[in-house]
């Protein structure tokens, strides 16, 4: 037992002095991180390596550990937001619309048809922002800078749809408990039917680029599988699920925000490599232009937030007229809106996977206890052994695939 | 008569070298420019117009940059890399016919540094040394990453070495001399090898890629993997010399690619141009004409760079031993048949 809590360095060495008395060789030992590109962000493999072969890693977590969950004991639910933009920053309005639920599910609060659609087309658009990255800085991975360059500029048209709905780009914080801050102004409506304009178009080219491309193909396929029994007994839930062939979706096992409403297919795979998952991420993106389209069509009428004076701040011409808007606008604006007791589970289909949101109140304004279920987490666990025997380059391609993003890996 | 020579190949040498520099200079701010076109971008733009004075800013800047050295258990070595890198890929120029002669003022001058028979195993030597620049700097570097590298880089050129060997030999077997002015000559006319040996000049263009270390080759120094590979550790213009030294081997393989296959100088109705506007404009136009055809071929570097990902070590290799050599030898048979057969006929 108490060679396993040495430091890897020191574990290795007796690996290393015996294979130099066996054979001669001479294994090393490769520092990949904490700030290697390729691990775009912060975390730190040591890797035992003969040659370019991995024999063994040892991850380590925690460089940018933030400690939000303990903030969020201390903060008002609203304040919490903003954390949750910087768990997976690269589709913070998922994280924001599922902190919102989960606040709604802890309160009982029913939002109109029409916030859930709107909903669901930002969490889409988020859901392609952060595939876009992914599969893209894949192929910058492995040497294809262009198709990269091509994708990216529609991420910027996403981030200009969500700057139009809420002020911010990466870092959202967008919405209320209950809905939106405002309704959406025709300029949202017109960029979000620009983007599902063009969007196809580039995506067709990025996917012409790279889903045929032999070199491509080879440095993907078979490259840090991991078996559909293996995937699920680490946790694994998302794009990186369905890789390996299950058919896991929150969207469709565990509805939220009217997900039930739309028709969608779940992409899965078959191997569970890195091919795979590029591939299950590409389809899902057409999935989800399928489902914005939908929105669109059925949208209904209605307000753009429920009807919860004393959780939603009051228009600020009432705050400055009537009494009740005034002590509900103080009362929200100072953090002062206690919370039933409860204890709420909720599950929302991320960029990446289940991102669940626990949450424990006791009854005061601040959360008791607060959980981010963060998908990142759980497949950085499963990387090792992914790439155990694998090449250098290998390794860099599946961990740009697993789309580990620093940001939720560490809360 | 002893001095007008060292004179007038002085003179030549030194435009040589001031043009592979210019070209090697202007192949960094074309690279830029033609990814940014690939990529929907605008590219340099603020040095000068059209960014034209960008690699002279970024020559500036390296050459002010601070010097640092990193803990290395030999400095010479670590200072000798980039110097080797960068020397080799000049002095490949030496051999490289830029054009057929000109007459000026009664004397006839060569277009060429020096007209040696052995020319294209020179080329080869000395493509061949410039290995030694990645993996003495890789080694010398003290670092994990920059040693990969170098091995990398030495095991792909060793391999490639090979098979750009093989291809060539068909090459020799056909024109039947190693100089590689009479190469350029024997191809006056239509008569470009490329057309009697396109096996032959794809598996050369795969390997002087690899040579040069470029996409999908560029193993050695692929930044997700390897952090720059052997340059990590270099900075200001220890580093400027080894990108500087890839850009002039690339407008050095270019060079060789043309003459070597795509006709030199030559250029469809060249006797025509010279019965009618005097042998000098039509060599001169000659020279313009293999630019033009060095042009497109570090265009063509560069297009693939932005294309198509890198390989991975493995399958380097693989491609390397087992698709090219096998190639290459096949290439050799099949030549000396239709040799032998066109010789009975």
């Amino acid at each position: 037992m108490s060679e396993l809590l040495l430091p890897p360095e020191q574990r290795y060495a007796s690996v290393i002095n015996q294979r130099r008395n066996e054979d001669g060789s001479e294994l090393s030992i490769l520092n990949l991180g904490p700030t290697h590109p390729a691990t775009h962000g912060i975390f730190q493999n040591i890797l035992l390596m003969d040659g370019e072969r991995i024999l063994d890693g040892e991850s380590t977590v925690g460089y940018i550990h933030r400690a939000f969950e303990k903030i969020a004991e201390n903060r008002p639910f609203y304040q919490i937001t903003v954390l949750t933009d910087r768990l997976n920053y690269c589709s913070a309005p998922i994280n924001n619309m599922g902190w919102w639920m989960t606040i709604e599910k802890a309160l009982g609060i029913e939002v109109p048809k029409r916030v859930q659609y709107m909903r669901v087309i930002v969490m889409e658009l988020a859901r392609i922002a952060d595939h876009i990255i992914c599969n893209s800085v894949l192929g910058v991975d492995t040497g294809a800078l262009t198709g990269f360059l091509y994708v990216f500029q529609f991420r910027e048209k996403i981030y200009e749809i969500y700057e139009e709905i809420c002020g911010a780009r990466l870092t959202t914080n967008m919405g209320r408990i209950g809905g939106f801050e405002r309704d959406w102004s025709p300029a949202v409506w017109s960029k979000i039917d620009a983007f599902l304009e063009e969007f196809p178009a580039a995506w067709q080219e990025f996917e012409n680029l790279l889903v045929r491309n032999r070199i491509f193909m080879d440095r993907t396929i078979n490259v840090g599988p991991i078996s559909a029994e293996k995937a699920m007994s680490y946790g694994f839930t998302g794009p990186n699920l369905r890789a390996a062939g299950i058919d896991y979706d929150i969207r469709v096992a565990q509805p939220y925000s009217s997900y039930e409403d739309f028709e969608f297919d779940i992409p899965v795979g078959k191997s569970g490599d890195t091919y795979d998952r590029f591939c299950v991420r590409n389809a899902e993106i057409w999935e989800s232009l399928k489902i914005i389209k939908q929105a669109l069509a059925k949208m209904p009428e209605g307000n753009f937030h429920a009807d919860v004076p004393e959780y939603y701040l009051p228009p600020k011409e009432d705050v400055y007229t009537t009494m009740e808007s005034l002590i509900y606008h103080f009362k929200i604006v100072m953090g002062e809106i206690p919370v039933p007791l409860t204890e709420v589970y909720h599950p929302v289909e991320g960029g990446n996977g289940e991102l669940g949101f626990y949450l424990i109140t006791d009854g005061s304004r601040t959360p008791y206890r607060l959980h981010f279920r963060r998908p990142c987490f759980i497949y950085y666990q499963a990387f090792n052994d992914m790439v155990r025997g694998q090449n250098l380059s290998d390794a860099i391609a599946t961990l740009s695939s697993l789309n580990v993003i620093a940001g939720e890996l560490d809360a | 008569m002893d001095s007008a020579i060292i004179i007038e190949k002085g003179i030549f040498i030194t435009v040589i070298f001031a043009i592979t520099m210019l070209m090697a200079m202007y192949s960094t701010w074309a690279e830029r420019k033609v990814a940014a076109w690939l990529q929907d971008r605008v590219g340099p733009n603020r040095a000068g117009p059209l960014g034209l004075f960008q690699p002279l800013a970024d020559g500036l800047k390296l050459f002010s940059k601070e010097e640092f050295m990193p803990d290395t258990p030999n400095k010479f070595l670590f200072i000798l890399g980039p110097a080797i890198s960068m020397s080799m890929a000049l002095i490949t120029s030496a051999v490289i016919p830029w054009g057929d002669t000109l007459e000026i003022a009664g004397s006839t001058v060569v277009l060429q540094a020096t007209d040696i028979d052995v020319a294209l195993l020179y080329v080869f030597a000395v493509l061949s040394t410039s290995v030694y620049g990645i993996m003495i700097g890789g080694w010398a570097s003290n670092n994990k990453y920059s040693l990969m590298s170098a091995l990398r880089a030495s095991s792909q050129m060793i391999s490639y070495e090979v098979a750009m060997g093989l291809s060539i030999i068909a090459l020799i077997m056909m024109s039947g001399t190693l100089s590689l002015r009479e190469m350029a000559a024997q191809q006056h006319g239509m008569n470009w090898n490329i057309f009697y040996q396109p096996v032959g000049f794809l598996i050369f263009l795969v390997c002087s890629f690899a040579e040069t270390n470029r996409t999908p080759f560029d193993l050695a120094e692929c930044e997700a993997e390897l952090i720059g590979g052997h340059h990590t550790e270099y900075s200001s213009m220890k580093m400027g010399f080894y990108l500087f030294g890839e850009y002039a081997a690339m407008f050095i393989s270019s060079a060789i690619l043309s003459i070597l296959y795509f006709g030199a100088y030559n250029y469809p109705g060249m006797d025509w141009m010279a019965e009618n506007a005097g042998a000098n404009i039509a060599n001169i136009l000659g020279i313009v004409v293999l630019f033009v055809k060095i042009c497109f071929f570090i265009f063509f570097y560069m297009w693939i760079r932005w294309t198509i990902p890198r390989f991975r070590y493995d399958q380097l290799m693989n491609l390397g031993w087992k698709m090219l050599i096998p190639l290459a030898i096949a290439n050799i048979v099949l030549t000396g048949i239709i040799i032998i057969i066109a010789d009975k006929l």
